[in-house]
């Protein structure tokens, strides 16, 4: 049980690094945006799970005595900054779609092969 | 019994993700990522977070789903050249996920009382916000008052997105000047989907609205009463063809509708400054501090709500216009 502790924070480093593999080893333009939304979900993940207690509940108040509240902070960290992502990952979707209408292609290695033309 | 669900969530989580960088196919891997944000948020209910959980659901598994498909509409679906430097990078990221796992075993174990990031400021919100804004969600007092200036620059983070979109794109304003056959019917001529979405629609709308004002007594607020509103709209438009949502919402209102965030929030600021307090203090705009802090906390979560959801439906006609 003592080393299940751990697994939560191993999950987040194995999204982590899956993500990271899609925006360095992929060529395709979009499986980028998707590898940063998963590197992105991983770093959401840690946070939430760093703010919860054992015996928990949601930080918000209520008749029940002694209750035990998690962590407020990093679920306001994390609420603001999804709606930001998805602001900012459509924006990158915005910047794909005009490589796409100028290039004709969303694959980095033909779009560097027109620029060196 | 609650941990081992969270594991085996957390599991499924990872086998999704192997599978969305796997596959070739961009809409596998989009709809994957649907339903790896499907489990994110059900791992965030878990993990006691219910406002984070009801964002992520709304806007990860909802709009971004759509806003990833109508740019593979634009683009391609498939991924033609496979990846480059493949074992480099397997390396660089193997020996990167070892590092962090090595470095795990100094964190806290999971769920710990003592960990240091319940030690030092937490506490204190906990404690104050009874005596100083007496709303029962604490993330909605944080969010709305004690780091109101964080908030006000995430609002503005989020509009400046949506012009960056709209300048990228174009706002699809001459859209009313279509053809007839060239006009986008959605799924008009389905009668199963259009049935469901009109009973479903109204529903969706009044929860939207229910999270928005009731944000200070249980999960909800701005940022997801926006995301539900606009993935209703969202809805909407792809049943009905996106022609009925311009009627609905035409995107001149839209325009305003992005704008009237930031400015209700700056000037809920400054009347606080105003009427004798600091910037985004809002203790003075009542004569009460705390009802004046309830108040302010009411109207920048308005002003959240109004430019998500502008911002997310302008950013969806921008796709869904360039698409003719």
């Amino acid at each position: 049980m003592e080393i299940l502790g751990l697994y939560h924070y191993w999950v987040f480093a194995i999204l982590l690094m899956t993500g990271f593999y899609a925006v360095i080893a992929k060529l395709n333009l979009v499986k980028k945006l998707i590898g940063l939304s998963l590197f992105q979900a991983a770093v959401f993940l840690l946070y939430i799970t760093m703010g919860k207690v054992d015996g928990g509940t949601a930080p918000i108040f209520s008749d029940a005595a002694n209750a035990v509240f998690s962590n407020p902070l990093p679920q306001v960290l994390i609420l603001t900054a999804i709606v930001v992502g998805i602001s900012t990952t459509a924006l990158g979707l915005g910047i794909v779609v005009r490589i796409k209408e100028e290039y004709g292609s969303i694959e980095e290695d033909e779009i560097q092969e027109i620029d060196r033309r | 019994m609650i941990v081992m669900f969270g594991i085996f969530l957390l599991t499924l989580l990872v086998i999704t993700a192997v599978a969305i960088v796997r596959t070739e196919n961009l809409f596998v891997a989009v709809m994957l990522m649907g339903i790896a944000s499907l489990l994110i948020a059900a791992n965030f209910f878990l993990l006691d977070a219910a406002d984070v959980a009801l964002t992520e659901a709304a806007i990860g598994a909802g709009i971004s789903t759509v806003l990833f498909l109508s740019a593979l509409a634009l683009t391609s679906e498939r991924e033609r050249t496979k990846s480059s430097r493949r074992l480099l990078s397997l390396a660089v990221v193997v020996a990167a996920t070892l590092v962090l796992i090595y470095a795990t075993f100094d964190k806290p174990r999971f769920g710990a009382a003592d960990a240091p990031v319940h030690t030092h400021v937490a506490p204190w919100y906990l404690e104050n916000t009874p005596k100083y804004i007496d709303i029962p969600n604490v993330v909605t007092a944080v969010l709305g008052s004690f780091r109101g200036y964080d908030t006000l620059g995430e609002v503005f983070v989020v509009f400046t997105a949506g012009i960056g979109v709209l300048f990228l794109l174009g706002s699809g304003a001459a859209a009313g000047a279509l053809p007839e056959e060239k006009v986008n019917e959605g799924l008009r001529h389905h009668l199963i989907p259009r049935v469901v979405g009109r009973v479903v629609i109204p529903f969706i709308l009044l929860f939207g609205l229910y999270v928005q004002f009731h944000g200070e007594y249980g999960p909800g607020g701005g940022f997801q009463a926006g995301a539900i509103v606009a993935a209703a709209i969202v809805l909407f438009a792809l049943l009905e063809g996106e022609q009925r949502a311009l009627a609905v919402l035409p995107q001149r209102v839209l325009l305003v509708l992005m704008a009237c965030g930031p400015l209700i929030y700056g000037a809920v600021g400054i009347a606080g400054i105003a009427l004798g307090g600091n910037f985004l203090d809002y203790s003075p705009l009542l004569s009460d501090p705390v009802k004046g802090q309830q108040l302010g906390i009411l109207i920048i979560e308005a002003g959240v709500g109004i430019t998500v959801t502008g911002v997310l439906l302008s950013i969806f006609h921008a796709f869904a216009a360039r698409g003719r």
